[in-house]
């Protein structure tokens, strides 16, 4: 009962935590049309960020909205000196030229923290358990996260569907040139959403720094993973990448606590000890080939024609 | 000369380079460079058949690797329960891509556009992962090679230069094979269906059944060239499958230029001679390399192939 509470905690926490991440690629995704494989070198950048500043003003809440605002300046750099040329042309050309930014920042990251990971300490009132049901703890800070995230897509939920600004942004989802014509600055409505998606990433990356190390390379598995549940949720729906992360991160992480043990029922041990680390590492990927046999345009696509 | 192009002379040069290129290695002494082109060569294979369904039929694979992946643990799992013929090896390796592929093309080949992407890159994550839990074929470590394939006599592949020629032939025959595919009325069909599914469908081919045989054509041919790049390494990993290597593979097509005979081969040579010179001069190669990629991309339209069509019209 413990293990299972807890790992269904664990799963909403790393669920929400996809959801941060693909929020931004897939607004960026659905309005810019635009396929950025660099929004995991974001993510990397908002963890180093943040341990950095942490280490530096020596306050994990204050290096935290430091770095915050540090990915959002990153993101518009970005978007205006190199992405922002890329809008309108073929995905693969948008393939290709973010992977080349993957490994520029993979790179910057090795040469000016070096190679080895850094560690992102907490203070000493996010590290207590904290007593969710009698007689079960739940660490503070995976709360904090699963508190921040919901805040975060509640935020981004009200943002998007009862503000000026967020009507816009759907209305560029839906039919980029007709609000070009009807008079909105678009190239600042882009600049805009893409430094919102990149302070998003950034922000997943800042809370997953304390619970994983900081390193290189951090971003590019998580990356697919924000790919898959954009996929499967269907490309530029907010909704379906909410309801599609939290999927994925229950099933990534109860698949990891609870499939070596079911496998052991039908297998012998050492078969099962082998077999289960590839197969819940498979499941999400399992999931979303059948979703897209099954609806080839993901669960909830946002422009249906 | 009518037909001169700088784009052809340029082919042309390289073909002959990389001809000659065991007779430099061998006069000079340099074993290393021969080493080396080995591998860009067996690369150049690999994007060669990428660029089958890339660039001709408009299929954008992410997942390629894994058919390098599949042929090398064919050669490698065989070799090591002790069937060491290259005759059992090989036709192994092709017929496990092939089926690979036309399974995951029957499923993939639903989806379009971005998602085609995603779901190829997922088969391939499903590959990888899988390779990570063969315990019992080194599992994450990999698997060693001990020896290579044995072809009884006929050409020995532990000699550098000829397993050099080896590949060097591979490649000429399936650049060949592409060649005549691409100018078959097959071939037209596969392109036509790039350019207008719909309207090809409306004159009455049946575009997914198109589609998956060549799907399966380009795998197949992949997993040849993942068969010899286990014979050159000597070793395969589940790393050759990862999803940056499907990402590089798709870089040294479009670097190359997409939809052109030579031009993967083109992309393959500059890819990883760009990436070997790099790395002499600074460790931190990637960092001139990952920019070098997106000014290609911005300003170089059509790859290097395209670029010198241009420099030839002047």
């Amino acid at each position: 009962m413990l293990l299972v509470v807890e790992q269904f905690l664990n799963g909403l926490q790393f669920g929400l935590l996809l959801f941060l991440l693909a929020a931004g690629l897939t607004l960026v995704f659905g309005i810019m049309d635009l396929v950025n494989l660099a929004h995991g070198s974001l993510y990397m950048m908002g963890a180093y960020f943040a341990a950095t500043f942490a280490a530096w003003t020596g306050s994990f809440l204050l290096g935290a909205l430091m770095a915050l605002g540090a990915t959002l300046v990153l993101g518009i750099v970005l978007e205006m000196s190199a992405l922002r040329h890329l809008y309108g042309r073929d995905h693969l050309d948008h393939v290709l030229a973010t992977f080349g930014l993957i490994l520029f920042f993979n790179e910057a990251v090795r040469l000016i923290w070096g190679p080895a990971g850094l560690a992102l300490p907490l203070p000493a009132w996010l590290t207590v358990p904290v007593p969710i049901l009698p007689g079960i703890h739940y660490p503070a800070y995976r709360l904090a996260i699963i508190a921040v995230a919901l805040l975060v897509a509640l935020l981004l939920y009200l943002g998007v569907m009862r503000t000026r600004i967020g009507m816009l942004i759907r209305a560029g989802a839906s039919n980029r040139e007709m609000i070009g014509a009807l008079g909105i600055n678009i190239k600042l409505l882009y600049t805009l959403v893409f430094g919102l998606g990149a302070a998003l990433a950034g922000l997943a990356g800042l809370m997953q720094a304390p619970i994983l190390t900081v390193q290189i390379g951090m971003g590019e598995n998580i990356l697919i993973l924000a790919f898959v549940i954009i996929v499967i949720g269907g490309i530029g729906s907010i909704r379906g990448a909410f309801l599609a992360a939290i999927f994925v991160g229950m099933i990534d992480t109860l698949g990891r606590a609870f499939l070596p043990n079911l496998l052991r029922q039908v297998l012998s041990g050492a078969a099962a000890s082998t077999a289960a680390p590839a197969l819940s590492s498979m499941l999400i990927y399992l999931l979303m080939a059948i979703v897209l046999v099954v609806r080839p345009e993901g669960l909830f696509p946002a422009n249906r024609r | 000369m009518k037909n001169f192009t700088v784009s052809k002379a340029a082919t042309a040069l390289m073909l002959a380079g990389l001809v000659l290129l065991p007779l430099y290695s061998q006069l000079s002494g340099n074993v290393f460079i021969l080493t080396l082109f080995t591998r860009i060569i067996i690369l150049a294979l690999a994007a060669a058949s990428l660029n089958l369904i890339m660039g001709f039929g408009g299929m954008m694979s992410f997942g390629h690797a894994a058919y390098l992946g599949i042929g090398g643990y064919a050669v490698g799992m065989l070799a090591q329960e002790g069937v060491g013929s290259g005759f059992i090896q090989f036709p192994v390796a092709l017929a496990a891509s092939a089926i690979y592929a036309l399974v995951i093309g029957a499923l993939s080949l639903r989806t379009r556009g971005v998602y085609f992407i995603m779901i190829t890159l997922a088969f391939a994550q499903m590959a990888y992962y899988v390779a990570s839990g063969l315990a019992r074929y080194g599992g994450d470590d990999g698997l060693t090679v001990y020896n290579r394939s044995d072809f009884s006599g006929l050409i020995n592949l532990s000699n550098r230069t000829q397993f050099y020629y080896l590949c060097l032939a591979c490649l000429f025959g399936v650049i060949f094979l592409i060649w005549r595919i691409v100018n078959s009325r097959f071939g037209l069909v596969v392109q036509g269906l790039r350019s207008n599914e719909q309207r090809m469908q409306a004159i009455g081919f049946p575009a997914k059944r198109y589609q998956l045989v060549c799907f399966v054509i380009s795998g197949t041919m992949c997993g040849l060239a993942g068969a010899l790049l286990a014979n050159n390494t000597d070793f395969v990993s589940p790393a050759v499958m990862y999803w940056t290597r499907s990402g590089d593979l798709m870089v040294m097509v479009i670097l190359g230029g997409m939809g052109t005979l030579f031009g993967p081969i083109m992309g393959a040579v500059v890819f990883l001679l760009l990436e070997e010179f790099l790395s002499q001069i600074t460790e931190y190669w990637a960092l001139i390399m990952g920019p070098l990629l997106l000014l290609i991309v911005l300003f170089g339209r059509g790859g290097i192939m395209g670029m010198l069509g241009r420099a030839g019209r002047g």
